[in-house]
């Protein structure tokens, strides 16, 4: 336990933060900290219908209830699901998903063959769904169907949990263990999140997918 | 005359600018990588700071061939007794999978990020995403090893998912 310990402090100066460490994406970008380019967590996982699969995208995580009426899109960032569905880790597929200020409407593009792979995007072609932004404090969430998608973006309680200061604790080496009961350091917290729910029809034919989410700045 | 013509002139060029700038196909929007994730959590741990740009700006076919040697150095330093893990991986095989930074989902089964019986076959809002890699990096080849670091025991989040769309919970 000891040896461990010394380890668990040596890999700390490794990857610690600012002094501030923190799970799933969060706050895991330097170059775009804080910023509404900032992803929090990708989900994949299939719906309330079965035969389809839905896809979240959270960003500008650790918002306060104080501070989540002022959250915004940002019509210069694209959120782009990407999807991989012949396991080769390039992108065969792409949603992408960008907000347009005029309307306040969140406007998702796809499934469809990106015109180029890797690290700059293009928007492909017209909308497939277009869904105004739920507001903070709306009574109940907007959403919208067409083409057979469903669209959802506005904020939401962050999903993901962690007792994130008991283990920033052990990788500084003042505990050694978790507690038997923890403390989950997201509790309270909202992001901004879009989600898509699509006909699996639409993703093509092999029996699994590799899916990563990029965010991208306007150039 | 010469200031005359040198008005006509610029008036013509700021013209043709214009009708330029809306013919031009090079007027295309385009947008730039700057975030990018796969797996919960695994970026945040196994990337140095001084990489953390890098890896969000490196292609995942290629993150094996940059990363994997980076992420299995971080794993036997987080775990120095690291043999194998539950899914019976060795190093290399965990931080061949790991460093390659995609999320699986299955197009038939239940998809999950580990419930026992699947294994990433997705990413479900209520999957204790972080006690899965916990016990897949401290908890050995039995899950036993390690017992107070494989658990966090924050098993939920704290407030209840819809069982219809969208699924996440309204804010606070």
């Amino acid at each position: 336990m000891k040896k461990l310990k010394v380890q668990l402090i040596l890999a700390a100066g490794a990857f610690a933060l600012g002094g501030m460490l923190f799970a799933a994406d969060h706050i895991d970008a330097p170059g775009v900290t804080g910023s509404s380019q900032d992803i929090t967590d990708l989900y994949v996982f299939r719906g309330q219908d079965t035969n389809n699969l839905v896809f979240v995208a959270n960003t500008q995580g650790l918002l306060s209830p104080g501070s989540t009426g002022s959250a915004k899109f940002d019509p210069n960032t694209l959120i782009e699901f990407n999807i991989d569905n012949n396991g080769d880790n390039v992108e065969d597929l792409v949603i992408q998903c960008i907000y347009d200020g005029a309307s306040n409407k969140m406007k998702v593009y796809g499934p469809v063959k990106p015109s180029e792979i890797g690290m700059r995007s293009k928007l492909e072609g017209n909308a497939a769904v277009e869904v105004g932004v739920t507001s903070y404090g709306a009574s109940s969430p907007t959403t919208m169907q067409s083409n057979g998608m469903w669209a959802f973006a506005g904020p939401r309680d962050d999903p993901f949990f962690f007792d994130l200061t008991q283990y920033k604790k052990i990788i500084g080496g003042t505990a050694t263990s978790f507690n038997a009961s923890g403390t989950d350091a997201f509790a309270g917290t909202n992001v901004m999140s879009t989600v898509v729910e699509i006909p699996k029809s639409k993703l093509g034919t092999a029996a699994s997918i590799n899916v990563w989410l990029e965010t991208k700045k306007k150039i | 005359m010469k200031f005359l013509i040198v008005g006509i002139a610029f008036i013509i060029s700021v013209a043709s600018c214009k009708k330029k700038k809306t013919d031009d196909p090079a007027a295309t929007t385009y947008y730039m990588q700057s975030d990018q994730m796969g797996r919960p959590a695994i970026n945040t741990v196994f990337v140095d700071a001084a990489d953390k740009d890098n890896f969000n700006n490196t292609t995942p076919s290629a993150m094996g061939g940059a990363y994997q040697a980076k992420f299995k150095t971080k794993l036997l330093a987080l775990n120095t007794g690291y043999t194998t893990n539950a899914l019976t991986q060795t190093a290399d095989a965990f931080t061949g999978l790991l460093a390659t930074d995609v999320l699986s989902a299955s197009m038939t089964k239940k998809t999950t990020f580990f419930d026992g019986t699947n294994v990433l076959t997705g990413r479900a809002l209520a999957d204790d995403v972080i006690n899965v890699e916990l016990l897949l990096i401290f908890g050995g080849p039995a899950g036993s090893s390690n017992p107070g670091l494989t658990d966090d025991h924050v098993n939920a989040n704290d407030k209840a998912f819809s069982s219809t769309f969208p699924y996440l919970a309204s804010p606070f």
